[in-house]
C-alpha cells in the first residue's frame, strides 16, 4: 500500500518520497490551510491524541524478546533488519533497522524525523515535537539538557550517544529491562517498552508505573 | 465520530490507523466538522459511498484510501477545493520530497517547478 522509500536501484539517490496517499493528504492540508478553514496545530493536536494508535508498534514486541532471549538479543545485535523481519515485521518501508543497547553506562537516543526517514511501522507514530527543527540540533549539541526535559536524569558518567538515522538506516534503541520483571512474560514485558523509550528519549516503564498509566495513554 | 461507516476500532473503541497520512486525514475530517464546513450525515453518507464503491477491497485494507476519497469529494461538493487544484498540488508535493535531501523538512517549496500555492 504505502511506499515511503523506494531503495531500488532506479532512484536510491532519492531520499525521500510520498506515495499518492500521503500527497494527497498534504494537498488537501496545504488547499485548506491556505483558505483558512483548518488549523494546523489543532490537526497536530488532534493526531497527538491517537499517536499511540498508528502503526502496530512491533518494536516493543521486538524489545521484549531481546529482554528474555539471549540468542535473540545477539541476532539482533548482529542484523537487526533480519532479526526484526523474523517476528514477521519486516520494514513497510524497506529500511535498514540497527539497533543499539542501553546499559548501566550507556545511554541511546536517536534524531531524525525531520524526512520521512522515520521507522513508524516498528516504533509508532512519531510525536509531534519530535519533528521540530530545534529537537534535533539541540538533541546533537545538548543530549543530557534534552533528556532532562523528558523527565529522565542520567547519572553523570552515563555516556549518551546520539544516533542520526540517514535514508538507509534507521535505529530502535532497546531499553534497559527494568528491576522487578523477572517473573513476566513477553507479552507483559511488551507493554512496558513505550514508544519514547524506544527512540530513547524515555526509559522503559516499571510494572508499578504501567499501574498508574492511564488506559488511554499507553 | 464512532458513526464513520466502517471505522476500524481498537479493542478500547479507539480509531486504529495503518499508516500515519490516515491519522492526519481523519484528524482534518474531524477538524473540518467541527469548524461546521460540513455535517457528520454527509459526511458519514460520502464515506459509505466511497466503501461500497465496487472494485473497493473486500477485506476493508483500502479504507482509508475511500477515506481521502470521500473527503476529497465532499471538499468539492461543498466548493472549497476542487478536483484539479488537489491533483496539481498533490503533484506538487510529491516533486518536493522527492528533491528534499535527507535531513531537512519536505517543503512545498521544494518542489523544483514550485509556482507558489
Amino acid at each position: 500500500m504505502s511506499d515511503h522509500h523506494h531503495h531500488d536501484d532506479h532512484d536510491h539517490h532519492h531520499d525521500n518520497h510520498y506515495s499518492d496517499m500521503q500527497a494527497r493528504v498534504k494537498a488537501l492540508e496545504t488547499l485548506l490551510t491556505a483558505k483558512g478553514l483548518i488549523d494546523p496545530a489543532a490537526i497536530d493536536a488532534i493526531v497527538e491524541t491517537y499517536e499511540t494508535k498508528v502503526g502496530p508498534r512491533n518494536g516493543a514486541q521486538v524489545v521484549a524478546k531481546a529482554w528474555v532471549d539471549a540468542e535473540f538479543r545477539d541476532w539482533l545485535t548482529r542484523d537487526a533488519t533480519a532479526a526484526i523481519a523474523s517476528l514477521g515485521f519486516s520494514g513497510r518501508q524497506g529500511e535498514h533497522m540497527r539497533a543499539v543497547f542501553n546499559a548501566p553506562d550507556e545511554h541511546n537516543l536517536v534524531v531524525c524525523t525531520l524526512c520521512s526517514c522515520y521507522p513508524w511501522s516498528v516504533l509508532g507514530l512519531p510525536p509531534v515535537w519530535y519533528k521540530a527543527p530545534a529537537y534535533r540540533s539541540r538533541a546533537v549539541m545538548d543530549p543530557r539538557g534534552v533528556l532532562a526535559e523528558f523527565g529522565v536524569t542520567l547519572p553523570e558518567d552515563t555516556r549518551i550517544r546520539v544516533w542520526d538515522s540517514t535514508a538507509e538506516l534507521r535505529y530502535l534503541v532497546v531499553p534497559e529491562r527494568p528491576a522487578g520483571t523477572e517473573r513476566l512474560n513477553e507479552a507483559a514485558l511488551a507493554a512496558l517498552v513505550t514508544r519514547d523509550s524506544m527512540i530513547g528519549t524515555g526509559l522503559a516503564l516499571s510494572p508499578e508505573a504501567l499501574a498508574l498509566q492511564p488506559e488511554a495513554a499507553r | 465520530m464512532a458513526a464513520s461507516p466502517g471505522l476500524p476500532l481498537s479493542r478500547d473503541g479507539d480509531p486504529v490507523f495503518p499508516e500515519p497520512w490516515a491519522a492526519e486525514a481523519f484528524a482534518l475530517t474531524v477538524h473540518l466538522h467541527e469548524r461546521g464546513i460540513f455535517t457528520w450525515a454527509d459526511w458519514a453518507e460520502t464515506l459509505s459511498r466511497e466503501v461500497h464503491r465496487p472494485g473497493r477491497a473486500v477485506d476493508g485494507s483500502d479504507y482509508y484510501e475511500c477515506w481521502v476519497a470521500a473527503l476529497s469529494d465532499l471538499l468539492v461538493r461543498c466548493g472549497v477545493a476542487d478536483e484539479a487544484a488537489i491533483a496539481t498540488l498533490s503533484a506538487s508535493w510529491q516533486r518536493a520530497a522527492e528533491a528534499t535531501p535527507h535531513g531537512r523538512p519536505i517543503e512545498l517549496a521544494n518542489d523544483p517547478q514550485s509556482t507558489a500555492v
